[in-house]
């Protein structure tokens, strides 16, 4: 760090430029509040920490859907594909399979699922809203008739640790490994975004689609695979949500995809494509955590935190743009 | 800096070793295009084409819009394949499947309006696709040295664009540089397209671009030169291939032609290139503005328009006429000042400016200024609904819409077709054709003729006397000044936002026009 001053308010002065930015200032801002408001529970180290478990599913999934909304497209069917992952990692415990074989297959399936939107997003040019919303339903009915309409107990073995707050004599660790886990492949999601040509396909596929076809980037390509890595991502979801839960539940993250757009579109996202960032999306992730947590704590009922959460998210898309304007 | 070390390099413009001299004798063609074909269904769009680009010429494809001269580079630059007909590239066949392949031959096209990916940097979109690097990694430094050589090519003078500049925040002319740029850092650039290359640049970045185009070809580099603005052609080109029909008519050298001949070749029989108005006798005030401010532009607009009389009003790109026509039409928010329409004071929306005969064709047509999905008869009544209560009759629809067909000569198949399918003159046409459907009073007609053929240019230069003649008032922005000259009874300059003073456009010449309009 040998900056001189100038070139440190320099910095300083382009913060707000920063797509992470305005999303990090909502963050601290509700935090604030509810630890002004409710002091007694929200403030603490503990209740910090469970608030980062409990954004781990929503994070990464995010991540995947930050890369599929940069690239131009959505994913409706990411909540299906978390319930279908838990099923199939129950069904395969069940069978008589390793924890680790189990694991596998979770993932697995997320990525197939993925493959499958890709191919008809770019191999029948279908509407990205549209195809996904078909295998949303798809996929769901698929998790369903694979529980045979149940929930599913298994033996989790060492799965079920992926999401348990560290014993005593481990505390230095700080949060459950699987949040680790979700945090290294956040990292790497982001350092293919900004370093690697396949990141910059990604943005410029979802910029300008016409004038990445002229350039020679294999457009079909670059969507397929954003969309595999998504589904890969949703299927690393649901092993944190059946390692949560210890059971694979077909009903489970009705809605999710919901969420997991709004963290996008609160971290800098934008439906048309080409602009997001992966650390924006995970501070919008932990700010609809945050908000979830503090009405709790607070006693607001259910209902109060859906209409902030719907406000949080309009102000949000509002302020970025009212931030473009001026820049 | 970056510039002098750029232009050494003569590795990114490709084979030439003698960077000054290139003789005019015995040079062999870089492209040569033989019998080409090409049918869309049962319209022939390429009836056979010949062409011979040499190295270090600028060449250029002029003819009328539908005369083959958007399908003859799309063949060439990979988007389309040629039903017949053979193309030879450096000595060698040549058919690209596709631009990737183009590309990689050495053929690059830049576009009417150069499309770049807007949320990266210009380096990276100089770039875009072949990024150097290792193990899908890119190799940022060595990104922006290629770049920056690439961007000196295309510098003015001594300012080059800076690569880190995201692309969002380029203007046209910008935009245009960073496109040739692209073509330029092509591992061996033969042939560089260029589409209506200065339909939206101002005169000083067209001089620019003349300045990059000639020391391009000094280094050995083909230039396609396809324009509508013959001038231009006149004077960059060193020699011309005219298409009509899906022919080539008549191939040769600039020097030995004339603007006239050229006209007279893409159309096949004479057509006036500049209609003449007679005297005209301006009736009451239509529309009167005091001192019109907006929002960003303009600062200050005023000015009188007369019933029966074309006002121009001229400027530089950038200089706050199209910004006028819109806080006029209540599209953009006034900031001060005054507009009257008829005894109508203060501004005022869209919808109330339509209901006061008032009608604005706008510059972006495709964007804007026409409903591309809907048919023509559907954008013909769209702002005055043929039919009882909230219904429509289509019936009264398709008939009147027939009319303007007929009357403005619009190509097409029938009233039902889609607006997107027609060429940009007819396109054009059917803008119009609202216009005078809706019976405006007031029109304020932005670029009224940009990027459409000589023939539709005519036409729809006949169409605006007899509007004047009729009675009709017209605000004409454009950057044409033949144009204005032709059309208007007044012309005003528009210098950074002001308007200065209309005088009769018989007591002004370009010279001085141009020199108001840059401020002098």
């Amino acid at each position: 760090m040998t900056d001189t001053p100038s070139s440190f308010t320099a910095r300083a002065r382009a913060l707000p430029g920063e797509p992470w930015f305005g999303p990090l200032a909502a963050l601290l801002v509700v935090y604030a509040l509810f630890a002004v408001v409710a002091p007694d529970t929200f403030l603490g180290s503990l209740n910090l920490l469970s608030m980062v478990r409990a954004t781990v599913v929503v994070g990464v999934t995010a991540v995947g859907m930050t890369l599929i909304m940069i690239q131009g497209g959505i994913d409706l069917s990411v909540g299906s594909v978390v319930a279908l992952a838990t099923v199939a990692i129950a069904r395969s415990l069940q069978a008589g399979q390793s924890p680790m074989m189990a694991l596998a297959t979770g993932i697995a399936v997320g990525a197939i699922a993925g493959l499958a939107n890709g191919a008809l997003v770019a191999g029948l040019r279908l509407t990205p809203f549209i195809a996904t919303l078909g295998t949303m339903s798809a996929l769901r009915g698929l998790a369903k008739g694979l529980a045979r309409e149940q929930k599913i107990d298994a033996e989790p073995g060492w799965l079920e640790e992926l999401m348990t707050m560290p014993p005593p004599e481990r505390t230095y660790q700080l949060l459950p490994i699987g949040v680790w886990v979700g945090l290294l492949l956040a990292i790497v999601a982001a350092f293919v975004l900004a370093r690697s040509r396949f990141g910059r396909h990604v943005v410029a596929t979802g910029s300008s689609p016409a004038t990445a076809r002229l350039c020679g980037i294999d457009v079909g390509r670059v969507t397929i695979l954003v969309y595999v890595l998504g589904g890969l991502l949703a299927g690393v979801a649901g092993v944190l949500e059946f390692s949560t839960l210890t059971v694979g539940d077909p009903t489970d993250s009705v809605g999710l995809e919901l969420k997991v757009i709004a963290a996008v579109v609160i971290g800098g996202g934008s439906l048309s494509g080409g602009q997001g960032s992966i650390a924006g999306t995970l501070l919008g992730a932990l700010l609809l955590t945050f908000i979830d947590t503090g009405c709790t704590h607070v006693g607001l009922p259910n209902w109060v935190q859906e209409i902030l959460t719907g406000a949080i998210i309009v102000v949000a898309v509002w302020l970025d743009r009212l931030r473009r304007r001026d820049g | 800096m970056a510039g002098s070390r750029g232009l050494n390099d003569s590795r990114a413009v490709g084979t030439a070793d003698d960077a000054t001299e290139t003789s005019d004798a015995e040079r062999e063609p870089v492209l040569s295009v033989r019998g080409l074909e090409k049918a869309f269904g049962g319209t022939i769009a390429l009836a056979g084409v010949d062409l011979e680009v040499l190295a270090g010429e600028v060449h250029a494809v002029v003819g009328e819009n539908g005369a083959g001269k958007s399908t003859l580079m799309k063949i060439l630059a990979g988007t389309q394949q040629a039903a017949r007909g053979s193309i030879t590239l450096g000595g060698s066949p040549f058919a690209p499947r596709d631009p990737v392949v183009a590309r990689r031959a050495g053929i690059a096209l830049v576009p009417q309006e150069p499309e770049l990916a807007e949320h990266l940097s210009v380096e990276e979109n100089v770039l875009l696709g072949a990024e150097p690097g290792r193990a899908g990694l890119v190799d940022f430094p060595a990104l922006r040295a290629r770049a920056t050589t690439a961007l000196a090519h295309v510098a003015h003078g001594d300012s080059a664009i800076d690569p880190a500049r995201p692309a969002a925040s380029l203007g046209p002319a910008e935009r245009q540089r960073v496109v040739i740029a692209r073509a330029l850092a092509l591992a061996s650039p033969r042939v560089l397209i260029l589409d209506e290359p200065t339909s939206s640049l101002t005169s000083t970045d067209v001089e620019q671009l003349f300045v990059t185009l000639r020391k391009l070809v000094a280094r050995g580099l083909a230039v396609l030169y396809v324009s509508h603005f013959l001038e231009e052609v006149m004077a960059i080109a060193h020699r011309f291939t005219v298409l009509r029909d899906g022919r080539s008519v008549a191939t040769g050298d600039i020097a030995d032609t004339t603007p006239e001949a050229l006209v007279r070749a893409m159309a096949g029989a004479a057509v006036a290139l500049r209609p003449r108005h007679a005297d005209r006798t301006p009736g009451e005030v239509l529309l009167s503005l005091g001192a019109l401010a907006g929002r960003h532009l303009p600062h200050s607009a005023t000015l009188e328009l007369h019933r029966g009389e074309v006002l121009g009003i001229a400027g530089l790109i950038g200089a706050g006429r199209t910004e006028l026509l819109r806080a006029i039409f209540g599209l953009d928010p006034v900031r001060s000042g005054t507009i009257r329409v008829h005894a109508e004071m203060g501004p005022a929306g869209p919808p109330r400016r339509l209901a006061q005969g008032v009608g604005l064709l706008s510059e972006d047509r495709k964007a804007e200024g026409l409903a591309l999905d809907l048919t023509i008869a559907e954008n013909t009544v769209l702002t005055r609904r043929l039919g009882r209560g909230p219904l429509i009759d289509p019936r009264r629809e398709r008939a009147t819409a027939r009319d303007f067909v007929a009357r403005l000569g619009i190509r097409c198949r029938d009233v039902g077709q889609r607006v997107a399918d027609l060429s940009g003159g007819n396109q054009q046409k059917v803008a119009l054709a609202r216009l005078l459907h809706h019976d405006a009073d007031v029109l304020l007609l932005d670029e009224p003729t940009r990027g459409i053929d000589v023939r539709s240019r005519a036409d729809v230069h006949a169409v605006i006397d007899e509007l004047a003649d009729r009675g009709k008032a017209m605000l004409v922005v454009s950057s044409y000044l033949p144009e204005l000259f032709a059309l208007c009874d007044r012309i005003a300059v528009m210098c950074r936002g002001r308007l200065g003073p209309s005088r009769p456009a018989r007591e002004l010449d370009a010279h001085a026009i141009l020199l108001e309009a840059a401020g002098g």
